[in-house]
């Protein structure tokens, strides 16, 4: 029986590590180079007029119902709506802020979900797989922007959120908010070039922009990009996020779980056999 | 009635399968009142679960946009998990430490935590909004290896797995089957060296489960130790609800337990008791450490501060410092109080990182609704039921039938 047992141990032993060493390498970075190789939008609150053409043409091309004509104070995208536009009063006076999901470079969402339905595709989206979801909204506790929405009232629910037009982009060659928005506040591209045309853009007016490109560096660098005349805090953005990327916050944990599989079955059993006699001791104990 | 168990040797199936039905017939009174409360809550409850899967989640719970996990996963899963902890302490001092004074509760300890795996974890699936792709994770169709939850989830299915094989043995002296016994309590150690380890992952895990919800969290809660806390506090939420639990077993299934396991179990929980107050204490220190690095000496004037002071003092100090005078003066039923006291203190630590501490600043908070409160209710009475079914037809408390080898 001693050698059944062992077997067994050696069994055990081999699925952990599987296990475990599948799950470091995956939890490796995508590579730096292909970072700045991402699509992004570049969105520039001094040009947008607060139309909300984006909110519109988003709608139909995403066959969600009609964005209501019902301004509250501060809207959040929800399960119909991908993207809203705001309106702040600045000491810069109003000031229009287009929100959505933010296609980060390292996307809490996709590290977090366990089914690979939230993914960064190799251009930049970060998309969802209803074949592959399975609505557990871990997405939505990771992600630090808030995008993922969560169809509460369905029997099939959907996690619905900006995809940067995936579907569109099969065809067109920019999405639909950035096609038609007739101010040219948005701009799409290569996430490296619109950096640089952002840039270029402050530097240029400096007393128009506030020195600061929201995304370039937050949660670890963003898809989309902003510029505005004001700090952003005051458009209801959070400044307070950390500049490295979400995910690395699980990594020294995922990283420690092949080493606990190692270490802790040989620690028991070493424990277990140098016990043994303590056993004998105990059941004559037992026995009395 | 408990002995023609004992002797049975099944010769065939047909009679194999008429022991089973037998034993499927409900036991002694029926009018007792658990379960006249029970019965109208598991049917209330099942019956919000199938408007549930109609109409969706939202139906029957208040969860929103911005609180995505409620007390089905705050409580039923994260909390539920972390008394099911009990388990994995035990079995490492029986079969590892080979204190084999704790023998006589390891099954119905095991047995407990298997049951609140399968019930809590399980209760997960009412939570999920498109259950039927849970298997994608599981056959390797689409593997989120860098999750944490992914690995939370395959730790839940394997540590099923081990404590079924560890609780298996039970079964087997249930059915009369000698040779299976034999095989099944031969992999008792791997599967008690597999569990452990599998525990100290997936108790520290559902708290990594938190660490990308930074800024999320209040900061109190939140650090980038809370897989440490968690599973530090694992083990005093288990052993506190094997106190808890064990001293309710002894009232209810009296009938089962041999003279003899009658008396040690006081020793145990005097025992038990000591084991708490180190574990708290360290828990106590490693919190401490934490909230003088972060430096949140600030916080603590405000409401959410008050709520941190009252958990850690009110519900680990002091629980801890009655375990400790409980343990001087052999006095049983004040380690059962700390018992308590503990139990809410893990609640409260559970529910404050998942559910109260998060997105504590918005105007309008979660507040679960009844139906959520049903549900969990009604996943509760259930495991009772099956526990209780499992207790008077087993041998957990009772001592294993006599052709079972001593020695072994
Ligand atoms: S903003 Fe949120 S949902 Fe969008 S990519 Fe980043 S983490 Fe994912
Ligand atoms: S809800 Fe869906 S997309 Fe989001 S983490 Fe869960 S499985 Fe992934
Ligand atoms: S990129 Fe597409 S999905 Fe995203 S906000 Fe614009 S139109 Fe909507």
């Amino acid at each position: 029986m001693g050698l059944q047992r062992r077997s067994f141990l050696k069994l055990l032993g081999a699925t952990g590590l599987t296990l475990a060493i599948g799950e470091t390498t995956h939890a490796s970075s995508p590579n730096i180079e292909e970072d700045a190789e991402f699509n992004g939008i570049l969105y520039d609150s001094t040009r947008c007029v607060g139309c909300r053409t984006c909110e519109y043409e988003c709608a139909t091309a995403h066959q969600l119902p009609e964005p209501s004509d019902k301004i509250a104070a501060v809207r959040k995208t929800d399960e119909t709506c991908n993207t809203v536009v705001n309106t702040f009063q600045t000491e810069k006076g109003e000031v229009y802020v287009k929100r959505q999901c933010m296609h980060c470079n390292e996307p809490a969402c996709a590290a977090a979900c366990l089914t690979k339905a939230m993914h960064k595709t190799k251009s930049g989206p970060v998309t969802w797989d209803g074949d592959k979801c399975m609505g557990c909204r871990y997405c939505m506790v990771s992600c630090p922007f808030d995008s993922p929405k969560f169809e509460y009232h369905s029997a099939n629910p959907k996690i619905q959120k900006c995809d940067m037009c995936a579907e569109r982009m099969k065809t067109e060659k920019s999405p639909a908010c950035v096609f038609n928005c007739p101010n040219d506040a948005l701009k799409y591209g290569k996430r490296r070039d619109l950096i640089k045309e952002a840039r270029r853009r402050i530097y240029e007016k400096p007393e128009l922009y506030v020195d600061h490109i929201y995304g370039e560096h937050e949660a670890g660098g963003t898809g989309w990009l902003y510029l505005s005349p004001v700090p952003f805090e005051q458009l209801g953005m959070n400044t307070s996020l950390q500049q490295s990327s979400y995910p690395e916050l699980t990594k020294g944990f995922l990283y420690s779980v092949p080493s606990v599989f190692v270490l802790v079955p040989t620690l028991l059993l070493g424990i277990h056999q140098a016990t043994k006699n303590n056993h004998l001791n105990q059941e004559e104990e037992d026995e009395k | 009635m408990k002995n023609n168990t004992q002797t049975l040797n099944l010769p065939n199936d047909q009679s194999t399968w008429r022991f089973l039905l037998s034993e499927m017939k409900p036991r002694g009174k029926f009018l007792t009142p658990f379960n006249i409360i029970s019965i109208p809550i598991i049917l209330l409850g099942l019956g919000l679960i199938i408007i549930r899967f109609i109409k969706g989640i939202g139906s029957i719970t208040n969860l929103t946009q911005d609180t995505p996990w409620g007390l089905w996963i705050g409580f039923d899963v994260v909390t539920g998990v972390a008394f099911a902890g009990g388990a994995y302490v035990i079995t490492f001092m029986v079969y590892i430490l080979n204190l084999k004074n704790y023998h006589s509760i390891v099954r119905v300890t095991v047995l407990n935590g298997f049951l609140a795996y399968v019930f809590y974890a399980g209760a997960l699936l009412l939570d999920l909004g498109r259950p039927w792709h849970v298997i994608n994770p599981v056959i390797g169709n689409s593997f989120g290896t860098s999750s944490v939850l992914f690995l939370v989830a395959w730790h839940f299915l394997l540590y099923m797995v081990a404590e079924l094989i560890e609780f298996s043995p039970a079964i087997a002296e249930w059915l009369g089957a000698k040779r299976a016994r034999k095989i099944l309590s031969g992999m008792t150690l791997a599967a008690v060296i597999f569990g452990i380890t599998l525990s100290t992952l997936h108790q520290s895990g559902l708290g990594a489960l938190f660490l990308m919800a930074k800024g999320k969290i209040h900061p109190l809660w939140y650090s980038e130790f809370i897989p440490i806390m968690f599973f530090v506090s694992s083990t005093f939420a288990g052993l506190s609800m094997v106190i808890f639990e064990g001293s309710i077993s002894h009232k209810v299934f009296s009938d089962q337990i041999s003279e003899k396991n009658h008396h040690a179990q006081n020793g145990i929980i005097h025992k038990l008791s000591k084991i708490c107050a180190g574990a708290m204490f360290a828990y106590f220190f490693l919190q401490l450490l934490v909230f003088i690095h972060e430096q949140h000496w600030g916080l603590l004037t405000t409401g959410m501060g008050y709520w941190y002071l009252l958990e850690m003092i009110g519900f680990v100090l002091i629980p801890m410092i009655l375990f400790i005078i409980s343990y001087r003066t052999f006095n049983i039923t004040l380690t059962r109080v700390a018992a308590v006291m503990t139990m809410i203190g893990v609640i409260l630590n559970r529910l404050n990182v998942a559910v109260i501490g998060f997105k504590w600043e918005m105007a309008i908070r979660y507040v679960p609704s009844w139906m959520e409160f049903i549900v969990t209710l009604a996943v509760i009475f259930t495991e009772i039921w099956i526990f209780r079914w499992v207790i008077t037809r087993m041998p957990v408390l009772r001592d294993s039938p006599s052709w079972v080898n001593k020695n072994e």
